[in-house]
């Protein structure tokens, strides 16, 4: 590691944040990202990073993506934040185009800064149109750390700050299980439930066959509203634009974040139905965010939606994930007592490992090899592995590569000196 | 997205929006020839021969279509070249195998095709669909992606006939997007295709700059210029024969071939018959006023008026302001120069010949030869003649790489009338400042990379596993776990899974045989 960055992360645990910055160095990632293009990241020292984590997918269609570039620099020559009081060109605009987009009937969106403010606001509104306060999600799900999305997730994030569910509003049952979901909804006093289509910060355990469309008809059975949480599956990552519709669900409100502005302008979405928003026309004023819906935001985002809804975005999807997978499956084949399984959804894809952290060396030795990878937080026997839409086929020939290198020698570190491919 | 959101802020025309346009449909073309790549011979011509059968299905369809688009041709002949450039293309190459390797025992050498990969291909507006049939059919034959350009005024029917066989391709097993057109191309769009890397050769037919950009765009180009066909008639020709054959190359889709002959050139011995038998095959021979005429019409100070460009011959007589019947083939224009001071003596893509009377043989192969300085060297000519040892001169004397005797030069250098490869891309190689002298096939879009052994070796090759490449077709789909039927489970049935039935099924048979034969014995 070269002194400055010695100095540069002395001051990070000076100033920034202690903790944080100290974890990283203890797994062995001393990552300081400085300079970023397309799917690549570089270290400050110079090392250079295949990026299979993408912040959740934010980075989806690459890194400063030069669309996105242009657009927002254009756009700053006439539009700023906006202010939030008034009707909006770019806030309708993107609304319209939203619209457009996503399925059933709905129709209005709501701005945040952010993915947590989006779904406290998806929160907020499901609490008023159906007026009722309780609000299921899933074990060990994570939406965010704001008031009210803290309190669906996990409970590391809410302790912490004293800040966990304690009037039993929120309740969380476990994934795939729908006789634990009926007998949730049973007592007909949930506003909502909220899910992820794919639950990310868990490792992408995959819904059953028919598990999230049973969940949507007991919602209606119930009276209880679908929030889809699309933050990191949305914007083609499944191969559809949402991928809640690959499910055949069509939902009451769905979130959208992260990537909707490629990691260019802060920016987080609601769209909710017609028929669910009744406190937009009963007060408008209700909620408010003066950073929610920036214009600049708004422009970069409808630039982003138009992108992945092109026809050559969808065919990508399908070479990346189906060569992807080909090569995992060889490497699967090479490391069968380490390298257990492949959870997939098009390019949202969970590694399993069999070892309870076997995630983390993987993570490691892939940085070492040139690729980021995270492990998933609230199960770190999984690692998170999401290539972007628009990876070219030589770049994902290089990524099978090191990914190959790096499995091996966490498996040697794992399972000691002695294991051998099986071919 | 509605027009009017977009046009907020609108970025369409900047530089990062076609760059980056040009790089995701060469991206999809890049993945789709790694795709194709991996099939064998067979999957490869099932996807040639269905694609061929598609285009020529649609060959007179097409052949309208790009008359009423651009205006010029004839849809018979169109449709004839269509066709030509369909199954008949496919059938040409049926022998050759650009797909699994060579071994040459002798040589001690193995080669194993490497496709090129991308190919950007441009087409002209005068032979619009059968050169995009062309184009495709030889890139899927040597397993290639493709990405076609349309010549803005033929845009239509070369947007919707690429459209038909990218469909025809993919039903046919063909990998996704392997045959893909633009749209709306423009000149910064079609720039940006050319000089990206992603794009590895550009085969380029149409104009002289479009062309130099190809070869300027620093990618890999097969360019082919301009042409400017001398035809040498002598007096040993048989007048009749040499006519009939000039007629029907000059009328044959109203000369937009480039391969037709611009100025027929013979001597005086010969020129009286020959003009009886042109006008016999309905030629009109000009007069002086009506050359005049006809020079003015068709050339303006900038050059060749394109309004004039596939139209027959009454068309143009009529528009110059002269006098000939309905049904005349060929406007024939004397000439008394050749050079720049005659603009008659360059090329012409309509059904006007110049006609130079020389006073010798040597003259007339220099007149000749004065033609091809002045524009399309590197490309055809063609000699009617009955005496070996004046062939032999005239093609060494011509600066062109395919010399058509006794044959419509139209067709004859395009290959439809000669055994030359059939082809709407010819190779004007060194004197057309061109990389390739010959008529372009498929197997200029194929590399072959070459496995030497030493050559004192005794090693005998075994051309068996020497030929054993591994195509394993398509890359199965990736699972959407959770989705019905497209889970892991359903599209990944255990490899050992799949074996142990296989065992299984052996060890029943294997129990079965030992009952039978027990059953015998007994």
């Amino acid at each position: 590691m070269s002194e400055e960055k010695l100095d540069f992360l002395a001051r990070s645990k000076k100033f920034w944040n202690p903790g944080k910055t100290q974890a990283w160095q203890d797994m062995g990632i001393d990552l300081v990202i400085d300079r970023r293009e397309g799917y690549y990241l570089y270290d400050m020292d110079g090392q250079r990073l295949i990026d299979v984590h993408l912040n959740g997918g934010t980075y989806n269609i690459g890194h400063r993506h030069p669309e996105l570039v242009e657009v927002l620099n254009q756009a700053t020559a006439k539009f700023d934040m906006g202010n939030h009081h008034f009707p909006s060109l770019a806030r309708t605009a993107l609304a319209e185009a939203l619209a457009a987009c996503t399925p059933g009937d709905l129709q209005y969106t709501m701005y945040g800064s952010g993915g947590g403010e989006a779904i406290d606001i998806a929160i907020k509104t499901a609490r008023n149109a159906m007026k009722k306060r309780k609000i299921i999600s899933i074990e060990k799900a994570y939406h965010g750390h704001t008031g009210l999305a803290v309190k669906t997730g996990d409970e590391r994030f809410s302790k912490l700050f004293l800040s966990e569910d304690t009037a039993g509003e929120f309740v969380q049952v476990p994934f795939n299980d729908l006789n634990a979901m009926e007998d949730a909804l049973k007592g007909r006093d949930v506003a909502a439930v909220i899910m992820e289509t794919i639950p990310a910060t868990y490792g992408f355990p995959m819904p059953k066959e028919g598990y999230l469309p049973s969940v949507k008809k007991l919602c209606e059975r119930y009276d209880a509203l679908y929030i889809a949480d699309e933050v990191q599956t949305g914007l083609m990552r499944c191969g559809d634009l949402w991928a809640i519709t690959r499910y055949g669900v069509e939902p009451d409100l769905l979130v959208t974040g992260k990537g909707i502005s490629g990691g260019m302008y802060p920016i987080a979405c609601v769209v909710v139905s017609k028929d669910h928003a009744g406190w937009l026309k009963e007060d408008g004023f209700g909620h408010m965010s003066t950073m929610g819906g920036a214009e600049l935001g708004c422009i970069v985002a409808l630039k982003v939606l138009e992108i992945v809804q092109r026809p050559e975005v969808v065919s990508m999807v399908r070479y990346v994930s189906n060569f992807i997978r080909a090569g995992l499956d060889e490497i699967m084949g090479l490391y069968p007592d380490f390298f257990t399984g492949i959870r997939q959804h098009g390019v949202v894809m969970g590694l399993e490992f069999n070892h309870p952290e076997g995630a983390k060396p993987v993570m490691k030795h892939l940085y070492r090899n040139g690729v980021w990878a995270i492990f998933s937080t609230l199960d770190p026997r999984v690692l998170q592995f999401k290539p972007g839409v628009l990876m070219t086929q030589a770049m994902s020939e290089d990524l099978i590569r090191r990914v190959e290198v790096a499995i091996g020698a966490a498996r040697r570190e794992v399972m000691g000196a002695g294991s051998r491919r099986t071919r | 997205m509605d027009k009017t959101v977009q046009r907020l802020v609108d970025i369409s025309d900047s530089a990062a929006a076609q760059s980056a346009r040009a790089d995701l449909v060469l991206e999809r073309a890049r993945w789709a020839a790694g795709e194709f790549h991996r099939y064998d011979r067979d999957r490869t011509m099932a996807v040639a021969d269905a694609t061929a059968r598609a285009a020529f299905d649609k060959a007179g369809e097409y052949a309208d279509w790009a008359v009423r688009e651009t205006g010029f041709g004839v849809a018979a002949h169109k449709k004839i070249k269509n066709e030509l450039s369909s199954i008949a293309l496919v059938d040409h190459y049926r022998d050759e195998d650009f797909v699994s390797p060579r071994v040459d025992e002798r040589a001690k050498i193995v080669e194993i095709p490497r496709p090129a990969g991308v190919i950007f291909a441009l087409a002209p507006s005068t032979n619009p669909v059968s050169t995009i049939y062309f184009k495709i059919l030889s890139a899927l034959m040597t397993r290639n992606a493709i990405v076609i350009s349309p010549h803005p005024a033929a845009r239509e029917c070369c947007v919707d006939a690429a459209r038909t066989l990218a469909r025809a391709a993919e039903e046919a097993g063909a990998p996704e997007a392997v045959i893909q057109v633009i749209e709306d191309p423009t000149i910064p769009l079609i720039d940006e295709f050319m000089r990206s890397e992603k794009t590895d050769v550009i085969l380029a037919t149409g104009g002289s700059a479009m062309v130099r950009a190809a070869y300027s765009s620093s990618n890999p180009a097969i360019g082919v210029g301009p042409g400017n066909a001398p035809v040498f008639v002598d007096d040993t020709a048989d007048p009749r024969e040499a006519a009939r054959h000039i007629v029907k190359s000059k009328s044959f889709d109203n000369s937009v071939l480039c391969t037709n002959e611009s100025v027929l050139i013979t001597v005086e011995p010969a020129a009286e018959a020959l003009k009886r038998e042109l006008r016999k095959a309905g030629c009109h021979i000009c007069n002086e006023e009506e050359t005049q005429a006809v020079r003015r019409y068709l050339f303006h100070e900038r050059g060749f008026n394109v309004e004039a460009l596939g139209r027959d011959a009454a068309w143009i007589a009529e528009q110059a302001g002269i006098k000939v019947p309905s049904k005349t083939t060929v406007l024939v224009t004397p000439i008394e120069l050749i050079g720049v001071d005659e603009v008659l003596s360059r090329e012409k893509l309509c059904p006007v010949l110049g006609l130079y009377v020389a006073r010798s043989n040597a003259q007339a192969m220099m007149q000749a030869r004065a033609m091809l300085r002045l524009t399309g060297a590197g490309h055809s000519a063609a000699i009617h003649s009955n005496d070996t040892r004046t062939i032999m001169d005239y093609s060494a004397m011509v600066e062109v790489y395919r010399v058509v005797v006794n044959a419509p030069c139209s067709q004859g250098a395009a290959g439809f009338a000669t055994n030359l490869a059939p082809t709407f891309t010819i190779g004007t190689g060194f004197f057309g400042r061109s990389s390739i002298g010959e008529n372009i096939g498929p197997r200029h879009l194929v590399n072959w990379t070459r496995i030497a052994y030493h050559k004192d070796s005794d090693i005998t090759l075994d051309a068996i596993a020497h030929t054993a490449l591994r195509h394993p077709g398509p890359v199965p789909e990736a699972p959407s776990d959770g989705v019905p039927s497209r889970s892991a489970a359903d599209l990944r049935p255990a490899a050992t899974g799949a074996g142990d039935r296989d065992d299984l099924r052996e060890e029943i048979r294997r129990i079965i045989a030992e009952e039978l034969r027990a059953a015998l014995k007994g």
